[in-house]
């Protein structure tokens, strides 16, 4: 299968006043054609850095440091403003976390959906753009969507609000849709629903779908692959699968042992000990070492490397091994 | 609407009642209008007779009254000094005032909004930084001194605009106006700047706020996101947001443009309504005072209800009780 975009060590940092914040410090990681990839992980933990980081909508004072983003086998950090303009919207799109504030209060549906189409095609008809947009609204799920692209976002729902969001990521077909926990806001009942309709719009028009989320569950449903971020760095990738079921990294292990279902009843609830440090004062050698239960000398004087297992898992820990066993 | 047209109308009655009860006992309290309007040398009997003629004599309660009941009619009472209705001489000098108020209202606007938005978007910047000194210094000068040093410099110094008075008079569509003629323009420009300067600066203030606080939401990195050009973001995504407290203090401050500007008009001797008040409150010509005040407060009541119509169209959110 065609690779969509690789990510090669991309390190994106914020230069603050209050000191250095390396929020994405070495990540790498492919998504192919029409794959979806789960990025999970604790808050600030740097997925959504990463996400903005591909789409190129990093604010100061962070920049993107070193690394590579490959976006059809075109380099997107040279890339110039308009060329990521053109970009966006169009063959990479993106869904926010919080549907009431992505929406501008002051607009009508159709104007926010229609100067999406415009903004990538300027001879367009007006009619043809709302034609579209129509369709693609009717497409999410949104009831009688001719009378509703005449609403106001306040008209709306949370979920019919993410639905628009969704059916806008979606106008162009994109290669690629980031989703920024785009269910995280929304109640269980439509989270279930928003999520099984865009697994099935990916599938029908191709699209990859690079999933962000905090909720290990959502994303084994959905995604083929699995990238655990921890502190700014993957420290494993590999199949749902292998994830899932043979996890290989400390914190994937604990994080898994989090998810509710995974403990029996009545018994108190997994938890991993400590605390996420603060991303200002990252402990020496391994971020994860102090709440680990695996630490051994190494990991707290030297940062480990990514060791490739196979083609697709690659893991970042020095006792992996015997945690294996 | 209409119902809460009707509503909000029935309210403004009931305050330009009240006004008329405060600002016509306030009048009546200050001075004696016939010490200043009569010679010195009257006899007696001179000065009980104009007592007489301007209603004087009668006992405050049924002056008021009268007044009332004039006010009904449309009559505000006849001015001391020119002995013409009230009314009449307010309206013939409304125009040169609104025309002054509207035209420094468009220079504060044409050069705040940008302004503002520059320098919320690169609040690090040093034009921003200017932009922001500017500003204070813009509401910190007195009115009254920046309108001489104008006339000093533009006038006087270097002789490109003329200092007083209002020019020639043009028509357009109906309207006359001195806005029309180019001589008009040239005397309007330089009490319609001085008189925008204090709203120059509070409405570059009051973008540069709203910049800083939409330009952060999720719904302009949304924008950004969908790949619409940036001019776009900032013209329609950002500026109908900003623009929403903008016309709500532009509205209310229109408002203070046209009762306060008479330091400006004073200052450049522009023939408007508010030398006209200076001049009533210096020969104590009661009628005019009163009528003016009246007329002000019905211009805060229209300007409000305006305000709020205006509000409903910018903010879809927003909806007038009563109307759907």
């Amino acid at each position: 299968m065609e690779t969509i975009l690789e990510i090669k060590n991309l390190k994106t940092h914020f230069f603050t006043k209050a000191g250095l914040i390396k929020a994405v410090d070495d990540i790498s990681f492919k998504i192919k054609k029409g794959e979806i990839v789960g990025l999970v992980g604790e808050s600030g933990s740097g997925k959504s850095i990463t996400g903005f980081s591909i789409i190129g909508l990093i604010d100061a004072p962070g920049r993107i440091v070193s690394g590579s983003i490959n976006f059809k086998n075109e380099p997107l950090l040279n890339a110039s403003s308009n060329r990521m303009q053109s970009l966006r919207g169009n063959r990479l799109a993106m869904i926010f976390q919080d549907p009431m504030m992505t929406l501008n209060p002051v607009l009508r549906i159709d104007t926010q959906m229609i100067e999406t189409i415009k903004a990538h095609d300027k001879n367009i008809s007006n009619q043809e753009a709302f034609r579209r947009c129509r369709d693609t609204l009717g497409l999410v799920g949104i009831s009688s969507p001719e009378e509703r692209m005449k609403a106001y976002p306040h008209q709306f729902s949370g979920g019919m609000r993410q639905r628009v969001c969704i059916a806008i990521a979606m106008l162009n077909k994109p290669d690629l849709i980031i989703a920024d926990e785009p269910t995280t806001a929304l109640d269980v009942t439509i989270q279930g629903q928003v999520i099984y309709e865009m697994q099935e719009l990916c599938k029908k028009t191709g699209t990859a779908l690079l999933w962000i989320t905090h909720d290990l569950a959502v994303v084994a449903g959905i995604a083929s692959k699995i990238c655990v971020m921890y502190a700014g760095r993957i420290v494993e990738q590999g199949s749902v699968d292998d994830i899932i079921n043979k996890p290989m990294h400390p914190y994937t292990i604990g994080l898994i042992k989090s998810v509710p279902s995974q403990n029996k009843k009545g018994e108190p609830l997994h938890q991993i000990e400590g605390m996420v440090p603060s991303m200002l004062e990252l402990p020496i050698g391994c971020a994860f070492h102090d709440r680990c239960t695996k630490t051994i000398e190494k990991c707290k004087i030297e940062k480990p490397i990514e060791t490739n297992q196979s083609d697709s898992r690659v893991i970042r820990c020095f006792n992996f091994k015997d945690i294996r066993k | 609407m209409t119902a809460f047209i009707l509503r909000r109308s029935t309210q403004s009655i009931i305050v330009l009642f009240i006004m008329s009860l405060l600002v016509f006992s306030g009048v009546n309290l200050v001075g004696d209008p016939v010490e200043m309007l009569i010679n010195p040398e009257a006899d007696q009997a001179e000065v009980e007779r104009v007592i007489k003629e301007l209603g004087l004599d009668k006992p405050i309660t049924e002056q008021y009254w009268y007044f009332l009941m004039n006010a009904f009619k449309g009559d505000l009472g006849t001015s001391f000094i020119f002995g013409e209705p009230a009314l009449k001489l307010i309206v013939q000098r409304m125009p040169a005032t609104i025309e002054l108020a509207l035209f420094s209202l468009f220079i504060s606007l044409i050069f705040a909004i940008p302004l503002g938005i520059y320098a919320g978007l690169k609040p690090e910047s040093k034009i921003s930084k200017t932009i922001m000194a500017g500003s204070i210094l813009g509401f910190s000068m007195p009115t009254f001194w920046v309108g001489i040093i104008f006339i000093m410099f533009f006038a006087v110094y270097l002789g490109w605009l003329p200092s007083t008075g209002r020019g020639e008079i043009g028509s357009f569509l109906g309207v006359k106006s001195s806005l029309f003629t180019l001589d008009g323009l040239s005397h309007i420009f330089l009490p319609a700047l001085n008189l925008a300067l204090f709203k120059l600066s509070s409405v570059i203030r009051l973008t540069r706020a709203g910049t800083r606080e939409i330009i952060h939401q999720d719904y302009i990195k949304f924008a950004r996101a969908k790949g619409v050009a940036e001019s776009r973001v900032i013209n329609v995504h950002l500026l109908k947001n900003i623009l929403i407290p903008i016309v709500t203090i532009i509205g209310l401050e229109f408002g203070s443009l046209i009762a306060f500007s008479t330091v400006t008009e004073t200052v450049f001797a522009w023939p408007g309504m508010g030398k006209l008040i200076i001049d009533s409150i210096y020969n104590l010509d009661r009628p005019v005072i009163v009528a003016y005040l009246m007329i002000i407060v019905i211009f805060f009541v229209f300007l409000n209800l305006l305000v709020d119509i205006l509000y409903t169209l910018l903010d879809p959110r927003v909806r007038i009780q009563g109307s759907n």
